[in-house]
């Protein structure tokens, strides 16, 4: 493994520990309903401050259970990830594809300038070695 | 975590979607002039957007013994500036309000000036001041990063306390109780959106340099760069 992917994965664990501490620890143990959200906290510390609120609008739509808004939430995660890894596969194969255009136009300079060397005029060798030059 | 729907009286409502607006519009201006000027960023675009998608889909357990998600603004906001993050940060939004019950179309205005536009900006702010005194690449990320996220429910804790104060000790007390909810819960979270949004910068350097340099986030030397950049804007 390269250093650089080492430094990649290094991050994503510690991200993992992140998330996953708070559970180990047992950090929700004193709430009634550990881990809830804090949307949900925030909503209840309203109504703790004034008592009388009432919501005046409610959802257009909302989720009919648990399973169908955890689909959603997934949906949303897999449309992100799925833009993302687009994003970085497209990159890569570019990237590749260049490289191996490069490595193919240079075999062929290498090839073009020995038989080149050979004849007495060797003008496709000083073609090549231009269009070398101009690339690089 | 946004405020639900409803969850604002109507005057904040409606204060909140007023000061939002403006920005959005500049942004969506900002967007157009980007992609018309170059197309080829309209990949990158995209994948910042499904950045913040990703990120605010995650929730994630906190020390506060609650749950909360990262916003993925950051990255955006160091990428492509404040301006267009703020559209892509309003798309996250309206996906979460209709799909999913999560926020709220009256609470629109207030959740995109918290998540699209004062935590991209503030984000912004700190990555442009570290860059300055010549920080190192990744460490003004994570920080840009961080202080986005954190700074998002930040002001959603503000939002709350302007329109719930507490009877008896006010504004204060009741920004110390939803502050205790919100932020510190964030605390950790944002650490993670750091190092998250470090990873795919990362990625970004090594996949898509010409673009990062077109984008004024590598820099060859330096000063120059900076000094012609903050000339042609």
């Amino acid at each position: 493994m390269s250093r650089n992917t080492k430094v990649n994965v290094l991050l994503l664990l510690v991200v993992a520990a992140l998330a996953v501490l708070p559970l180990a620890l047992g950090l929700g143990d004193h709430k009634e309903e550990p881990f809830t959200g804090a949307d949900g906290e925030a909503e209840t510390a309203i109504t703790e401050i004034e008592p009388d609120y009432e919501p005046w609008f409610s959802p257009l739509y909302e989720p009919p259970s648990g399973e169908i808004e955890s689909g959603l939430f997934s949906l949303q995660a897999a449309l992100g990830a799925g833009v993302l890894a687009y994003y970085f596969g497209l990159r890569r194969g570019r990237r590749q594809g260049e490289q191996r255009a490069r490595e193919r136009d240079a075999e062929g300079a290498a090839g073009d300038a020995e038989s080149g060397a050979g004849d007495a005029e060797s003008v496709s060798g000083d073609a090549s070695e231009e269009s070398m030059a101009e690339r690089s | 975590m946004h405020i639900a729907e409803g969850f604002l009286p109507p005057a904040h409502a409606i204060a909140w979607g007023v000061a939002s607006a403006p920005f959005v519009v500049h942004g969506v201006r900002s967007l157009t002039r980007e992609v018309r000027e170059h197309p080829e960023s309209t990949l990158l675009l995209g994948a910042s957007g499904a950045f913040t998608f990703v990120l605010s889909a995650l929730k994630l357990p906190s020390v506060t013994g609650s749950c909360s998600h990262p916003t993925g603004t950051g990255l955006g906001a160091i990428l492509f500036r404040p301006p267009i993050m703020a559209v892509l940060g309003t798309i996250t939004l309206l996906f979460q309000a209709l799909l999913l019950a999560h926020g709220g179309l009256t609470t629109l205005g207030a959740n995109v000036f918290s998540m699209a536009i004062a935590g991209p900006w503030a984000g912004y702010g700190i990555y442009r001041l570290l860059r300055r005194y010549d920080v190192p690449l990744m460490v003004t990320v994570f920080f840009g990063a961080f202080v986005a996220d954190l700074v998002t429910y930040c002001v959603t804790s503000v939002q709350l306390a302007l329109a719930f104060p507490d009877p008896s000790s006010g504004f204060l007390g009741a920004l110390g109780k939803f502050g205790s909810i919100f932020a510190v819960t964030q605390i950790p979270l944002a650490v993670s959106e750091g190092l998250l949004t470090v990873l795919v910068m990362r990625l970004l350097v090594q996949s898509s340099k010409g673009e990062l340099t077109r984008l004024g986030v590598l820099l060859s030397g330096r000063r120059n760069r900076t000094e012609t950049e903050a000339v042609a804007r």
